[in-house]
């Protein structure tokens, strides 16, 4: 939008703002109707996933020793007699109202186990991309400004390896090494079984309850177990960000302002960070956005090999004993924040631009 | 005049000599990068090691040895033995004919269907466009290995099934480019001709569209190769993938974490195997798309 | 003629490429003083790697090379970066091509020129304001306080150029470079906008290099002319006598000019074998 001062009102201030909100307005409506139609998209598929596949989901419930009766009352039961579309429109109805079924393996309704599973997985994939930003967005701004540079070849090297080293290896190989050989960091699980169970849970994340409750034993001991997997963790995302970041900021690095910037003799530092770097903030947080939905998908392996009682180790567990409603309920959990998160990055994106107001 | 020169011809007598010395000119071009020679050489190797494996393997992957059981590494065993005594670096070097296939197949079957729903969808544009994109764009917006899990779990376990799954979640990132090349080639002028002449949409898009998305396509299959690697791993490890005794290196360090305190060769050896093969195709994937796509660098 | 603010002998500036080494400036040397200078050429000429260099501003792996670079009895090439800092933007500045792309898009012009300012001498807050209101009126901007306050995207390009200029002009630079300030912008500003060059530049009595590629603009705002073609200077002389200029190129260019009255029906085009090999 360009004002050249002969055609601008004199006071703009009340009209421009005016309009920001109603573009933004927009935006947040877009965005409303996006996130619902992919989340339906989700649950057709998680329905696809449950209904259709299977040879004979009825047999899956009631066993292959159920007689004709049991069979077909649990078919009727299941709603199987119904046309496609209608089981699929119940089941969105179940999903809305919070049913997702019981699990077999726990013996709760799938909800209830998510939502006390939940708080675990939250709390190390915070952790995990707390120190992919912290240690991946100065690292990547460094390779880019000293492009060529021994720096930059590590970033190189970094980004690569994100890519092509597994998860649970790089789990397993961490517990070997910090943990048997070591003895840095506490093991598997949350906290020394001693410390187990001392710590009522508030918010389920043991970090925040044992400070609420004045358990600083419990606290850093807890600090101790989630440090190692937080890292592995933190690795993936790292590799990712600083990658992203020595890109944009590469990208910058060329643009005509920055030498502008130059001319105006400013030292370099302020080159880089303010000219260079604060363009990118906002792409960024795109970038982090996706890591951090990505390490929920990564936790999920890193959660089995730490016998970390989140989602993901609830739903290996659930694949392993075929206890369908759990498979599906994680993947629609999992699958809906991994959905607003890549949404909400989106749409901050368009908010928090200057250029896009 | 010798090879070299009709190869670099400027002006190729045949469309087989136009194709030859740009092939000619790619790889000329990715020699010059060490990073991808890497990349080829170790996806080389691996090519070799799964054509060979017998002869390379000094055991049987699967032959028990229940006296030498969890050995460390040394000259006779390089990489150990494992719980039943099984030499573990030849159980690597058969895993590189399990790896191999699920890469191939993945590929074969996720790269067609991307192409032709991107393509088709580009093409015709309108309705269509928006039915199979926004179909598209919950796939890609969903966790890849979530998914995989979910279907191999509906599925039931196995290495087949696995592939079909990976499959299942990797076909729309190739459909998105398929159509955005499509888009920019749709309203060309050859294409008008093409259509002028009487050729029917299956013609233009299976003659004159796929043809021109293929080097695109083959960047990122490159690139994506070392994340259907770590998937399929993944699901091994989990015990959804390859089933015993089947030496697949996911299921292998599976197997191995049991041991991880004590004997950590035994799940760290088939890590390594997993980690240069995934590098290899990062490396040969960002060297093609240097030399093809130079434009696109860093935004994968 | 006093002591020059700007003395260049034999200045080279290369880049490497896959086939060697590339001179896009082979051997310029020119004298200035407070007065107005136009380097003209075609693009691609080295015309403005002339005056990147002047700022050390050519980033590896690009050379830059001379007999002499003396800025007002200073080596410009002996600098090392911390003192070539002091130099820009306080004692010489340049004037970039597009405000489009030359501003920063997520800083208020405020703030930009503010940063001009600050960077070289440190002032209260309340001074630098009034110095921004100030200069920003220098350039013709009615209403400073609420323009201070938009982002680029918000301005024409007229007024991101003025803004530009505001910005370069702040610290009060002996020499200023204007590289093509006006070939981004609509013809009915560019008058205005190089009108308000010339204008602050003769206030301050400050030197002004002048680069484009319009020899008609040059030679109205420039006391003195250098013509390149291909990283030499063929022509030097005073903007009046361009009219006598001898160089086939310079010749070329000059007839390749349409003029109020025309009666050819054909401009002529530039015919390169007349000085092939110099």
């Amino acid at each position: 939008m360009a004002i050249d001062q002969q055609s601008a009102p004199p006071s703009p201030g009340p009209t421009l703002a005016h309009r920001r909100v109603q573009r933004m307005l927009a935006t947040v409506g877009g965005f409303a109707i996006t996130l619902l139609l992919t989340f339906l998209g989700l649950l057709a598929i998680t329905f696809f996933i449950g209904r259709v596949i299977p040879i004979d989901p009825v047999l899956a419930v009631v066993g292959d020793r159920a007689t004709q009766a049991q069979y077909d009352a649990a078919r009727i039961a299941m709603g199987l007699d119904l046309p496609l579309w209608q089981q699929f429109i119940s089941y969105v109805g179940k999903v809305f109202s919070g049913d997702l079924g019981m699990s077999v393996s726990t013996g709760r309704p799938v909800i209830e186990d998510l939502s006390r599973f939940f708080p675990a997985t939250f709390e190390m994939a915070t952790l995990g991309i707390l120190i992919g930003c912290v240690i991946g967005i100065p690292l990547g701004v460094t390779a880019a400004a000293r492009q060529g540079s021994w720096i930059d070849q590590i970033i190189r090297v970094v980004g690569l390896l994100g890519y092509s080293v597994p998860a649970f290896w790089l789990g397993l190989v961490g517990l070997a090494l910090f943990y048997a050989r070591l003895r840095w960091v506490g093991g598997p699980g949350r906290l020394d079984i001693f410390y187990d169970g001392l710590v009522s849970p508030v918010t389920g994340m043991i970090l925040i309850d044992s400070l609420l409750q004045g358990e600083i034993d419990i606290f850093w001991n807890a600090v101790s177990h989630i440090i190692l997997p937080a890292a592995v963790l933190g690795f993936f995302s790292l590799a990712y960000i600083a990658r992203m970041t020595r890109s944009f900021m590469l990208d910058q690095l060329s643009q005509e302002f920055v030498t502008t910037a130059r001319v105006k003799g400013v030292p370099e530092r302020v080159v880089i960070w303010r000219h260079a770097f604060n363009p990118i903030r906002v792409p960024l947080i795109t970038v982090v956005g996706l890591s951090y939905a990505g390490l929920l998908e990564g936790s999920v392996m890193i959660e089995t090999v730490f016998s970390w009682p989140g989602i993901g180790n609830y739903l290996t567990t659930a694949l392993l004993n075929a206890d369908m409603n759990a498979v599906l309920g994680s993947t629609l959990v999992i699958g809906a924040v991994f959905i607003v998160i890549n949404k909400v990055s989106d749409v901050l994106y368009r908010v928090l631009d200057p250029r896009a107001r | 005049m010798n090879t070299r020169d009709w190869l670099l011809a400027d002006s190729p007598a045949s469309r087989w000599q136009a194709n030859a010395g740009r092939a000619y000119r790619v790889f000329t071009a990715l020699m010059r990068n060490p990073l991808s020679v890497l990349g080829g050489v170790i996806i080389l190797v691996l090519l070799l090691t799964a054509a060979f494996a017998p002869w390379i393997a000094p055991y049987s992957p699967t032959g028990q040895d229940l006296t030498s059981r969890l050995l460390p590494p040394s000259a006779t065993n390089w990489m150990g033995t494992d719980e039943l005594g099984r030499d573990i670096f030849s159980r690597v070097v058969w895993g590189s004919q399990i790896t191999l296939t699920i890469v191939l197949l993945v590929a074969l079957i996720s790269a067609p269907l991307g192409l032709l729903v991107g393509a088709v969808a580009g093409y015709f544009g309108g309705w269509i466009d928006r039915i199979l994109m926004g179909f598209t764009d919950v796939f890609l917006s969903l966790p890849k290995l979530i998914l995989a899990l979910a279907f191999v779990a509906a599925l039931g376990p196995g290495i087949n099934n696995a592939i079909i799954a990976i499959a299942i979640t990797s076909w729309p990132a190739y459909a998105r480019i398929a159509r955005a090349e499509t888009l920019t080639i749709r309203n060309a002028e050859y294409i008008s001709a093409v259509q002028l002449a009487g050729g029917g949409p299956i013609r233009i898009i299976v003659q004159h569209i796929l043809p021109l998305c293929t080097s695109s396509m083959i960047i990122r299959v490159t690139l994506d190769m070392a994340g259907v690697i770590l998937t399929a791993a993944g699901l091994g490890f989990i015990g959804l993938g390859a089933q015993p005794p089947l030496p697949e290196w996911g299921a292998m360090i599976s197997r191995g974490r049991t041991f991880i305190l004590d004997q950590w060769w035994v799940a760290t050896m088939p890590g390594f195997a997993i980690i240069i093969v995934s590098l290899g195709f990062c490396f040969l994937g960002d060297g093609l798309r240097d030399v093809l796509d130079p434009k696109s660098e860093g935004k994968s | 003629m006093t002591a020059p603010l700007l003395t260049v002998e034999n200045l080279r500036v290369s880049f490497p490429t896959h086939s060697g080494r590339v001179e896009v400036v082979k051997g310029l040397s020119f004298t200035l003083g407070r007065e107005r200078l136009g380097i003209v050429g075609e693009s691609g000429s080295g015309k403005s790697m002339t005056g990147r260099s002047i700022l050390k501003l050519i980033r590896k792996p690009g050379l830059v090379t001379a007999d002499k670079l003396n800025f007002e009895g200073i080596d410009i090439l002996d600098q090392n970066e911390k003192q070539m800092r002091a130099i820009r933007g306080a004692r010489i500045s340049m004037v970039m091509q597009d405000p489009k792309f030359s501003l920063n898009p997520v800083m208020t012009v405020g703030e930009q020129i503010a940063e001009a300012l600050v960077t070289h001498q440190k002032l209260p807050r309340r001074d630098v304001q009034a110095r921004i209101i100030e200069m920003l009126h220098a350039v013709r901007i009615n209403d400073p306080e609420r323009v201070a306050r938009l982002y680029p995207h918000e301005v024409s390009g007229g007024m991101g150029q003025r803004i530009m200029i505001a910005m370069m002009l702040i610290p009060e630079p002996e020499l200023l470079i204007a590289d093509e300030p006006t070939s981004a912008l609509d013809v009915s500003v560019q008058a205005q906008v190089l009108d308000i060059i010339d204008e602050l530049v003769r206030n301050k009595g400050m030197g002004l290099i002048l680069i484009s590629h319009d020899l008609n603009l040059v030679s109205r705002y420039c006391d003195r002319i250098l013509v390149m073609n291909a990283g030499h200077v063929v022509e030097e002389c005073a903007a009046g006598q361009l009219a006598n200029a001898q160089h086939p190129y310079t010749r070329g260019l000059l007839a390749a000019m349409p003029v109020i009255n025309e009666t050819r029906d054909e401009l002529p085009v530039l015919d390169r074998t007349q000085w092939a090999g110099t």
